[in-house]
């Protein structure tokens, strides 16, 4: 049974070009309870960040002041987008010392198993096939506590160093102890568990959390290979 | 009574959109979200109205591309993808399906394929927004 940490409602910035898509997944999202801001394009979801393409070392160097001026816990972008797609966003957002943290999660309306592994390598916590049902945002908070787990833990091991606490995020940082039980309660399509929340615990290699998850509809289409325009 | 009437019209319209192909399970996922109530009220309007604006665009645009001397196929695909991610989300199969046939003739770089599968999108794609316009005045 999960400790009930009271505090605002999780904050996820959608990122897709589609206006029709960006009012979908809004919805969804908001059903879900979630705060969203919704951006149409990789760009402007780094301008949201604070993260600038030409000075990703720069804001390293003022993590924190960024991380009090924009809370986002999880990013959901689309894969194919004009200019920056939803790969290129994934890889700046993981090479940002202050982001990295932050999962994300790729969305698309074609099921190419290259392109998922790809993002999942990259760093992608989670692949959803277009379009997005409400039943894969249960599917988000799972991501959201890890990565906030891990967060935590860094913080204490500051605390532990330094007599200084960092106030990178909002209210939870008044319990210092998070305890996750082993099965999520609002996850039970997917048989995914937390994994064990023990502070000392820290995977650090993402690579070894990510679990590789086809669509749930898992339509194989049989394509050809198509043109190339950003995707 | 006349409320009781227009609701049992909508009812009619939207079965019959279903069991006509015209809408799939994802146009279902659309009205259970709006259910939620509160904020969510008109929120199929909304996205209905966005796909038809949409659509719309698009297929002027693609209608403009294989107008021209040289057709730019690779732009082609690219509305039709467009086209088809949109009917996707809001749950218009019979367009999406166009859409999906759509490909083999930009694939091919058939200009007349193009212009035929075109025309089976502009046709599913009217009968829907028709659909779509009468279900949103019902609802009002």
């Amino acid at each position: 049974m999960a400790v009930a940490i009271a505090e605002a409602p999780f904050h996820v910035l959608a990122v897709d070009d589609s206006v029709l898509d960006r009012k979908l997944i809004e919805r969804l999202l908001k059903t879900s309870s979630f705060q969203v801001t919704t951006v149409d394009s990789g760009t402007k979801a780094l301008e949201f960040l604070g993260l600038h393409d030409e000075d990703a070392s720069i804001s390293s160097v003022h993590a924190d002041q960024l991380d009090v001026e924009v809370n986002v816990n999880l990013i959901i972008t689309d894969y194919c987008m004009p200019g920056m797609t939803g790969y290129d966003l994934l890889k700046k957002i993981k090479e940002s010392s202050s982001f990295r943290d932050i999962p994300v999660v790729i969305m698309s309306s074609e099921n190419i198993p290259s392109r998922i592994n790809r993002c999942l390598e990259e760093g992608a916590n989670e692949f959803f096939l277009k379009p997005v049902r409400l039943s894969d945002m249960s599917k988000l908070k799972p991501h959201i506590m890890k990565s906030r787990c891990k967060e935590h833990c860094h913080q204490d091991e500051d605390l532990l160093s330094n007599s200084e606490t960092n106030p990178t995020n909002n209210s939870s940082s008044s319990s210092d102890t998070i305890t996750i039980s082993s099965s999520n309660p609002t996850d039970n399509s997917s048989g995914d568990t937390i994994s064990s929340s023990n502070p000392t615990d820290n995977s650090s290699g993402d690579s070894s959390n990510i679990r590789k998850r086809k669509a749930a509809d898992d339509e194989i289409l049989t394509k050809t290979s198509r043109p190339n325009h950003n995707c | 009574m006349a409320a009781a009437a227009l609701r049992a019209q909508l009812n009619a319209l939207l079965a019959n959109m279903f069991t006509t192909g015209m809408v799939d399970e994802q146009f279902q996922q659309l009205q259970s979200l709006q259910e939620d109530g509160g904020s969510a009220s008109g929120f199929v309007a909304e996205v209905a109205t966005l796909f038809i604006d949409d659509a719309d665009r698009i297929i002027a645009d693609i209608a403009a591309l294989l107008d021209q001397p040289v057709v730019d196929f690779d732009k082609v695909d690219a509305h039709v993808h467009q086209l088809k991610g949109s009917s996707s989300s809001v749950g218009a199969q019979k367009v999406k399906l166009a859409c999906m046939h759509f490909r083999q003739f930009y694939e091919a770089k058939s200009k007349e394929g193009c212009l035929m599968a075109l025309a089976l999108v502009r046709s599913e794609f009217c009968d829907v927004r028709n659909k779509f316009q009468t279900m949103m005045q019902l609802e009002q």
